[in-house]
């Protein structure tokens, strides 16, 4: 398998670790089962997400998700340096609060594993209500290790570790309007590159004029991110919500991700409408054609780690059934929902064309993702 | 004395959180106990949508999550 950047952070993370919900009250039991699948740019992931919770006392909760990515890959990294691939990724968590009076400590476990790489999480988090329950803080801290390899050399082991540290402020402001404040510090220690992409140099002795050599990050990165939303509820019941996030990092990657969503319930039904758009610059050691060979101490030509804009028009649509209830099960919903994406990048071009170098287009993505998933609360 | 007087300052401030009056009561809540108020009202899905967002974007985190996942092409 071919990978970016290893993010951490997993699916446990934010389902244990949210700042975004209130200490005193553990989650609802639910299970939640759900299909998803992303289209875009050559590659197609999809499979299953599954999330069982379940109250085992009045002050305890556990969780446990099972998340599968099924990958077939014809991206443009991968036809313009290497060949097609499929895979598979699977991963575990398991999670659990406790809750004691208003203050509610998580702690989770994820697993991930794929044929070249593996990557374990732990999690921790305590979140406290205070004044009068308008306000929750959480403090959260997550560590996580990973193991990279490459699948055409036995002998390749390289490990990373990564921290994660984050403080949360949920805030109700009035009767009508919640917010939260969200503050994200991620460093990362490691072999942080793709063992398999190449970067571009221009090479006279090419017939192409470039020629490709192995891609070579900075052994560390440290990410922070500070993110504000507000929800509003409007008068005849819908909500409207607005978010910003600011993100920068040691590889000169800044970023401003803004987003506006609107939900109106109808009946059984209930219809979201998201549009989310995101700027960042590039990495500091990012090109897409590099001038020689070993130009740099490091270099890379991730796509994403290219100066970029992204768009996004989310469309979602629930219907909930069982309102009565039926034997053990509360309530149920089924839920659809799509995400279109539209992302320009500002420097990375698309050599697939047969340009001649130095005019070849700009790369531009457009990726579909569908969700279908059913929750039930019991 | 600049020191004593901060600390005076903030032992006061910390105090004064302490007779913080609710100024949403809780009976004054039920809008935002309404479903279609919560900041995450599917973890699993939001949880994968951000997966897909630090997959093609640089950046990472602070967007309510604190997940992510792999970054697979």
């Amino acid at each position: 398998m071919r990978r970016h950047i290893q993010y951490l952070l997993t699916v446990a993370v934010i389902i244990t670790m949210s700042p975004l919900s209130l200490a005193g009250v553990l989650p609802d039991d639910r299970s939640d089962i759900l299909y998803h699948q992303y289209v875009g740019g050559g590659v197609e992931i999809d499979g299953p997400s599954i999330l069982v919770r379940k109250s085992v006392s009045k002050n305890v909760s556990l969780a446990a998700n099972y998340y599968v990515d099924l990958v077939s890959s014809a991206s443009i990294d991968v036809v313009t340096t290497a060949s097609p691939y499929t895979e598979e990724r699977t991963q575990y968590s398991l999670s659990g609060d406790y809750l004691r009076g208003d203050t509610m400590m998580s702690f989770g476990f994820t697993s991930s594993e794929e044929s070249d790489f593996d990557a374990t999480t732990y999690n921790l988090s305590i979140a406290q209500d205070m004044f009068g329950d308008l306000t929750t803080l959480t403090l959260s801290y997550a560590y996580g290790d990973d193991t990279v390899r490459r699948s055409d050399d036995p002998g390749f082991f390289r490990d990373n570790t990564r921290q994660h540290y984050g403080v949360g402020v949920t805030q109700i402001l009035t009767k009508n309007l919640i917010s939260a404040l969200n503050f994200e510090v991620i460093t990362d220690e490691g072999f942080l590159n793709n063992p398999y992409r190449s970067v571009r140099y221009e090479d006279a002795g090419s017939a192409l004029g470039y020629s490709f050599e192995p891609e070579l990050y900075p052994r560390t990165r440290t990410s922070t991110a500070i993110g504000l939303r507000a929800k509003y509820f409007l008068p005849y019941r819908a909500a409207l919500e607005a978010q910003y996030r600011y993100f920068t990092d040691t590889w000169d990657i800044n970023s401003h991700t803004f987003s506006i969503g609107y939900t109106h319930p109808w009946n059984d039904f209930t219809f979201s409408a998201r549009y989310r758009w995101h700027d960042q610059t590039g990495a500091h050691f990012f090109s897409d054609l590099f001038s020689r060979s070993e130009a740099t101490n490091f270099r890379g030509r991730d796509k994403e780690l290219s100066p970029l804009t992204s768009q996004t028009l989310k469309f979602s649509v629930a219907y909930e059934f069982l309102s009565n209830g039926a034997g053990f099960l509360d309530r149920g919903t089924v839920n659809l929902a799509y995400d279109h994406l539209m992302i320009d990048y500002d420097e990375f071009r698309d050599i697939s064309t047969g340009a001649l170098l130095g005019d070849e287009p700009l790369y531009h993505l457009d990726a579909n993702v569908f969700q279908l998933f059913f929750s039930f609360w019991y | 004395m600049a020191r004593l007087l901060l600390a005076v300052s903030v032992a006061g401030a910390l105090s004064a959180c302490g007779n913080i009056e609710p100024w949403v009561k809780p009976y004054e809540r039920d809008r935002l106990a309404d479903p279609i108020m919560f900041l995450d009202a599917d973890p699993v899905s939001s949880a994968y949508i951000y997966h897909v967002y630090e997959a093609r974007e640089g950046a990472r985190g602070g967007e309510g999550t604190a997940g992510g996942g792999c970054g697979c092409n």
